[in-house]
């Protein structure tokens, strides 16, 4: 296809729409890690999380014309890497101490 | 004038000084030395106003015109002005003494009648472990004092009038491990400050209407106010407030006759010679405000002769010898301010110099038998001491003559001044006045014939005073002789020299007319001396030849039982005062402490504490509350962004 | 073309919702695998291809894999994981809806601004997205470099057995927030204690 047809094609969809279901995969995601209480689902919704927002920018990127948007999801993708590796050690290192990946058994934040 | 400049502030300084080193080394002072040393300040600050005054031109311009002068000489009010104390605003009221006739005339009272009480103190005290302190108090009631008469406005004054009702207090409970002196010490000093409400807000109210309260500015302004205007009988009606107070006239005279607590130095000079003249002091100064409000004047003279009649009543029949003195003191103070008014200021005044006179004589002679019996004062267990302390029986009976008021003494001649202003204005008053003098003769004679005549009915041991209480003694003996003659009216050849000396400071003086023919004057005196005569006579018989003592108020009939019992009015004022007050401060104690105070003051911690207990609850230290309370905090935040806050 | 967005966004909002509420840990992460390939999909609606093959290629290749040896190593797939209490969970779902709503509020004035540039589709393609990347986002590429070697030594550091642990043993009582019951049936058969 020619560019001017993928201009329009990309412009079909407004951007409300992009907006909308972003942000619900977003509340999903929220209510996700306040709903469960396995840490490793958790850490999946944020991962669900993060991926809305690059959706967003993604959606923005296209229609702005901005290369700018697409390199920064492509940065939040590395960082999202590097962060769930660290994560999971974490959860490792909690399955050994407190032999559980319950989150309430992480009660200790007080003292 | 440097010279008047420096010796007007050395006046009052040298008290003040002995004041503060007495106090501040009052532990290493040994001895005599604290006495000497206070003696000698208020010595110098006396060398140093008879300076003043022989240099104060009205005294050269009055010699030269031969005492008859019209109109006040130039420098006739000499103001020395220390520095601007404060200046806000329109308000401007500056450290300043004024030396004129009336300031000087009290200076030298206070000085020199003071100096004559320090020298006796220093025998009567001397034997007390805290005599270092009791003379720096003196001293200090000095500067007080001073400040008082010497001030340039009404705030000098009042600071001094202050200064004077705390002195007295300090000193009325000098011997502080007695409750009872404590309770007559306190009883003084709220009876002051309930007049000292009424200065202050006169002093208000003088500076609303004038904008100023130098005197020499209001008495000024004070001519465009015509007489009987409201505000002008509200302010002087209001300074009479603070004098009736200080000068203890009805309604507020209870606390004279138990300051007699103190020591008897502090009785002759705080209570008969120089702080309860204050008062008649602060009426004389502004006599041109009080010539301006008619109605006042004769609410002074009601007040002034009911109390005179009223103290000597109670007089009669008391049987402590400091007592019968005290009654004796408010009682010629009714006559100070029935002659105030009668607008006969200079009288007044005339009655204060010869009163401080003859009242420290009579007092510190009282302290010399109280010092000879080892500590008695009950007249009942005195008697027969005429032969063994002569000089204090001399100098008692001068004195005593003085105040019955027998020619030539002094006190003849100022009572009588009065009696003839009273007589100008109405015969009753004249009467009232009458009779009141010859209640004031017999209760005096009863006090010195049991006193000094008769058998010794005590068990001590008499003996003379010491030289250093005789001498002051002698000296104030000699003054109550002869003092009638700084006034001496022109019936006997006399220029009324204080009369007009004084008229050029209060210019209300100049209103001070007798309309009296010579004639009558003459008849007047020739009656109240003859009563006088008569009545020591009367006094004679009954305590001399018999030696009627009084007994028990319990057996005397009805009437003399009310007034042995001072008429009850202490009674009356606990009831109407003292009870009310009591039952409104326990009702604070048990519903206001109790029931609202504290539970309020716990309630304020107790709400600290419930609510740290409810913030604890929020640090739970559970991680998924945290990311709970993390997604509501988000939110709240948006929501408030969203809605604008 | 809506037609194909309004696809993937269904198949997107269901795998989102079965990832939160399906029990077992294996299924959650089947569930978003599907979620990423959906919003893969949309990537290529919108001309993103690099972003969609990089998208593929790290987080379902790479991240799911990593999730999956995780819960293998730990055994998680045996665990039949308590629920947070009947409240909490109500109260989840509704603080995720609240949230939905006060974003949405957020643009309710619409988002509908002048494009910034012109139009231009070409940026998705891989030649583009490089030029930018490495021109004007060369220093956190580079950057980036630093943040992984962190990351693994983290990991490392992290993950590997210590000595037995001298610290005393963290209190394991009852949880807070939507604690039902202790986790004696966590107790796992783990010996590594």
């Amino acid at each position: 296809m020619t560019m001017d047809a993928i201009n329009s094609a990309i412009r079909v969809v407004p951007l409300e729409h992009y907006v909308v279901l972003s942000f619900l995969l977003f509340s999903i995601g929220i209510a996700g890690v306040l709903f469960r209480r396995n840490t490793i689902i958790i850490l999946m919704c944020l991962e669900l999380m993060f991926n809305s927002v690059n959706l967003l920018l993604a959606a923005f990127s296209a229609h702005h014309s901005d290369p700018g948007g697409q390199v920064f999801v492509f940065f939040i993708m590395l960082v999202a890497a590097a962060e769930v590796t660290v994560g999971l050690a974490i959860l490792v290192m909690m399955k050994r101490n407190v032999d559980s990946v319950d989150v309430n058994q992480l009660n200790q934040l007080k003292w | 004038m440097v010279k008047t400049d420096l010796l007007a502030l050395l006046v009052p300084a040298f008290p003040l000084l002995g004041a503060v080193v007495i106090a501040s080394m009052r532990r290493s002072l040994k001895g005599n030395m604290a006495g000497m040393l206070a003696t000698l300040m208020v010595a110098l600050s006396f060398a140093c106003s008879v300076l003043l005054f022989l240099g104060h031109e009205v005294v050269g311009a009055l010699h030269a015109a031969g005492m008859h002068q019209e109109s006040p000489p130039e420098g006739a009010t000499h103001i020395v002005k220390l520095f601007d104390w404060i200046q806000v605003g329109d308000m401007s009221i500056p450290f300043a003494f004024q030396i004129d006739a009336l300031s000087l005339t009290m200076m030298l009272i206070v000085t020199g009648v003071g100096a004559l009480i320090h020298l006796y103190s220093i025998g009567y005290m001397h034997d007390d472990k805290r005599v270092s302190t009791f003379f720096a108090m003196l001293n200090l009631f000095t500067f007080a004092m001073l400040l008082l008469v010497m001030g340039a406005n009404y705030l000098i004054t009042f600071i001094g009038w202050e200064g004077v009702g705390l002195c007295s207090y300090l000193l009325i409970g000098f011997w502080y491990t007695t409750p009872e002196y404590n309770y007559a010490a306190r009883k003084a000093f709220v009876m002051n400050r309930i007049g000292d409400v009424g200065v202050v807000l006169a002093l208000c109210l003088l500076f609303s209407l004038f904008g100023t309260l130098n005197y020499t500015e209001i008495f000024d302004k004070a001519d465009s106010f015509g007489s009987g205007h409201g505000l002008i009988v509200a302010a002087t009606m209001l300074l009479f407030v603070g004098a009736m107070g200080k000068s203890a006239q009805i309604p507020l005279l209870t606390w004279l006759p138990d300051a007699m607590a103190g020591p008897t130095p502090v009785s002759a000079l705080i209570h008969a010679a120089t702080m309860v003249t204050a008062g008649i002091f602060l009426i004389v100064r502004s006599s041109v405000l009080f010539e301006l409000a008619p109605f006042t004047k004769d609410f002074i003279l009601i007040i002034g002769t009911a109390t005179a009649l009223l103290a000597a009543s109670i007089g009669l029949f008391q049987n402590d010898i400091k007592k019968v003195l005290a009654y004796s003191t408010v009682s010629q103070l009714g006559y100070m301010f029935a002659a105030l008014g009668l607008g006969a200021y200079s009288a007044g005044m005339f009655h204060v110099t010869t009163h401080a006179f003859f009242k420290a004589l009579l007092f510190l002679a009282a302290g010399s038998v109280i010092h000879a019996l080892g500590g008695e004062q009950d007249i009942r267990k005195m008697g027969g001491l005429k032969g063994v302390t002569k000089i204090t029986y001399v100098t008692f009976l001068i004195g005593t003559i003085a105040i019955a008021g027998i020619p030539p003494f002094s006190g003849f001649f100022s009572k009588d001044s009065i009696l003839a202003s009273a007589f100008d204005r109405s015969p009753v008053i004249y009467a009232l006045l009458l009779f009141g003098a010859v209640l004031t003769a017999f209760y005096m004679f009863r006090l010195l014939f049991l006193t000094f005549f008769g058998t010794y009915r005590g068990k001590a041991h008499p003996h003379e005073s010491p030289l250093v209480m005789t001498i002051p003694l002698m000296v104030l003996a000699v003054l109550s002789v002869v003092g009638g003659f700084l006034n001496l009216p022109h019936l006997f050849g006399g220029h009324e020299g204080m009369k007009h000396y004084l008229a050029t400071a209060a210019h209300g003086i100049g209103n001070e007319v007798m309309h009296l023919s010579a004639t009558t004057e003459w008849i007047l005196m020739g009656l109240s001396t003859s009563l006088v005569l008569l009545t020591i006579w009367f006094a004679y018989v009954r305590f001399v030849k018999k030696t009627t003592l009084d007994g028990d108020p319990a057996d005397m009939p009805v009437f003399k039982r009310l007034i042995a019992n001072k008429w009850k009015l202490d009674e009356l004022y606990a009831t109407l005062f003292e009870k009310p007050f009591g039952v409104l401060s326990s009702w604070f104690l048990s519903f206001g402490e109790e029931k609202v105070m504290v539970p309020l003051m716990n309630g304020v911690g107790n709400v600290t504490l419930r609510a740290g207990k409810v913030m604890r609850r929020l640090q739970t230290g559970n991680a998924s509350f945290y990311l709970f309370a993390m997604v509501a905090g988000i939110i709240a935040f948006l929501a408030l962004t969203l809605y604008g806050v | 073309m809506q037609y194909f967005f309004y696809l993937f966004a269904a198949i997107s909002i269901i795998s989102a919702l079965l990832v939160v509420s399906v029990r077992s840990p294996i299924n959650s992460v089947i569930a978003l695998i599907v979620c990423f390939l959906s919003i893969a999909g949309h990537y290529i609606l919108l001309n993103a291809q690099f972003l969609a093959m990089v998208h593929i290629i790290v987080y379902t290749g790479a991240i799911m894999v990593l999730f999956l040896f995780v819960i293998m190593l730990l055994n998680l797939n045996s665990a039949t994981e308590p629920l947070k209490k009947l409240s909490t969970r109500v109260a989840a779902v509704l603080a995720g809806g609240l949230f939905f709503l006060t974003l949405l509020a957020a643009i309710r004035h619409g988002v509908n601004v002048a494009p910034a540039n012109a139009p231009d589709a070409s940026i998705g393609l891989v030649d583009k997205v490089g030029m930018s990347l490495f021109s004007e986002f060369l220093l956190p590429f580079e950057v980036s470099s630093v943040l992984f070697l962190s990351a693994m030594v983290g990991g490392l550091m992290l993950a590997r057995k210590d000595a037995p642990s001298t610290l005393p043993k963290p209190y394991i009582g009852p949880g807070d927030v939507g604690a039902a019951a202790p986790p004696t049936m966590e107790k796992s058969r783990n010996p590594t204690k």
